[in-house]
């Protein structure tokens, strides 16, 4: 009986030690993979999953404006469409996932600010958005910021557009904070909000929805001004290659074009003064 | 320490927790209302009352109260304008409060349930021969030594309740874990101490409501 327990936590002990060396292995492989970056390997890119018409999972395809630049770059680097990896980078990990090595690129909605410049690097920006307001769209009373007396708007907990409110409106507004945005539009379409407000991409994107296609219009008269970047890691190489990928996308006229298709059926017109952006000096 | 410093003069740290112990004290208290009635529906000698008490139970405590909590902001309030409040805000708070409380009932009516079973049989059977009848007999006799029986398991549906008032969030209440994402959203640079300070804040309410109910369940046990 001894020897038979004995005989189990010897071979307990040894799968383990083998299991441990397999791990080593394959970790030191993809190390040395993922250095060179070459063309057979893959390129992680973190985008949002829940954005329609920046990024969005459509079952395991992905669609959305993010996801056609960092189609675009990424295949500028080198990289095939079948060679990215899609990984969802929620708003509050995005800093974490690149520190960790967890992506390689994040774009998803990722304003460049200072504080974040201190965990993570920058490049573009590819898209100049503003805070701006989703309303019905027989609603001709809100046309701005001003006209919000008494008015109720919903944005997301902790985002930019949430703190605005409460700093510049607070005293004016009342603001619904919901997880999402897809919660504020049902919220919107049953008639309890009056605005969504966010930035003007992210709201022309949810109005050109199957599902919420003609019922709602984007104000288009911002009051904030959001580069959206490319989050890479501090040490990354990649941000002149980048730059100039994106620099090229919007020469080619392939970047317009990926505006238009991924508004489609909002009534959107992006604020041309500040686009096309010029790309910020890599650090 | 200077970003701590930093994160406690541009935030307010302590309010959001403060809006968090609010949430826990309301929501115990009405949980403990409606758990008690529930648990007293379990033990009656009527079935269609013991049907809705079990019924109830399982319920609510197999629905998430994630779901619970968006039903309260975007089914009563946002379609069925529902206001528990004439004020804006308070109103989201006390639909959370309402959320918490219908969730955390099925657990507190199981921990007395269970508090119910440690009082002997005996103890029933005398009260019956005394001549009173079944809600004196409950109200007198079994229920005050089914709460002694019953505090440590309170103590855990107390404990989680405390945790799971973060869900509040959903329902628009500006608690400690919606102004955890606004912090991380404008100071990431200061991660770590955020981190720190959310984790640390929970630990420093949860640990004394856990020290006190054991010394209560101590304290109170019927001795047998």
């Amino acid at each position: 009986m001894r020897n038979t327990r004995y005989a189990v936590a010897a071979m307990a002990a040894a799968a383990a030690l083998t299991l441990s060396a397999c791990g080593g292995d394959s970790g030191s492989d993809s190390a040395s993979g993922s250095a060179d970056s070459g063309s057979g390997d893959s390129i992680r890119i973190g985008i949002k999953f829940d954005q329609p018409g920046l990024g969005f999972d459509e079952g395991g395809s992905y669609s959305g404006f993010d996801v056609d630049v960092a189609k675009y770059v990424a295949g500028e680097l080198g990289y095939g469409e079948d060679q990215i990896e899609w990984i969802e980078t929620p708003s509050a990990q995005r800093e974490n996932m690149l520190e960790n090595d967890q992506v390689d690129m994040i774009f998803a909605t990722y304003s460049i600010t200072d504080t974040r410049k201190e965990k993570v690097a920058f490049a573009g920006p590819y898209f100049v958005a503003g805070q701006d307001l989703l309303v019905r769209s027989d609603d001709s009373e809100i046309t701005g910021p001003e006209d919000l007396n008494g008015k109720t708007l919903c944005s997301v907990t902790g985002s930019t557009s949430a703190q605005k409110v409460k700093d510049t409106l607070a005293n004016e507004a009342n603001l619904v904070e919901q997880p999402s945005y897809a919660e504020c539009v049902t919220a919107m379409q049953g008639g309890a909000i009056d605005a969504v407000t966010t930035d003007d991409i992210i709201l022309a994107g949810l109005a050109s929805t199957d599902a919420n296609k003609g019922q709602f219009k984007v104000v288009g008269n911002t009051f904030s001004e959001e580069k959206y970047g490319v989050g890479i890691q501090k040490d990354s190489d990649k941000c002149e290659d980048i730059n100039a990928a994106i620099e090229k996308m919007i020469e080619d006229g392939a970047w317009e074009e990926a505006i238009k298709k991924n508004t489609e059926g909002a009534d959107y017109t992006f604020n041309a003064d500040l686009n096309p952006p010029t790309m910020d000096a890599c650090a | 320490m200077e970003g701590f410093l930093e994160l406690f003069g541009e935030y307010d740290v302590v309010g959001a927790f403060w809006v968090n112990i609010q949430l826990t004290f309301w929501a115990a208290l009405w949980s403990l209302v409606l758990g008690t009635i529930l648990a007293v529906m379990r033990i009656s000698p009527i079935a269609s009352l013991r049907w809705f008490g079990t019924a109830y139970v399982n319920i609510f405590r197999n629905t998430p109260l994630t779901i619970i909590m968006v039903f309260g902001t975007l089914a009563l309030w946002s379609q069925l304008q529902v206001n528990l409040s004439g004020d804006f805000q308070l109103n989201f708070f006390r639909l959370a409060v309402l959320s918490l409380s219908v969730y955390h009932a099925a657990f507190v009516c199981e921990a007395i349930r269970s508090g119910v079973n440690t009082v002997p049989l005996g103890q029933a059977e005398a009260a019956r021969s005394i001549g009173l009848s079944f809600l004196p007999a409950a109200w007198l006799i079994i229920l005050p030594q089914a709460f002694r029986g019953a505090v440590a398991p309170l103590g855990n549906v107390l404990i989680a309740l405390a945790k799971n008032t973060t869900v509040a969030a959903v329902a628009s209440v500006a608690e400690a874990s919606g102004l955890m994402k606004t912090m991380i959203e404008f100071r990431p640079d200061l991660m770590t101490q955020i981190f720190l300070t959310f984790a640390l804040g929970f630990v420093l309410i949860v640990i004394p409501i856990g020290l006190l109910t054991t010394w209560a369940s101590k304290k109170l046990a019927v001795a047998r």
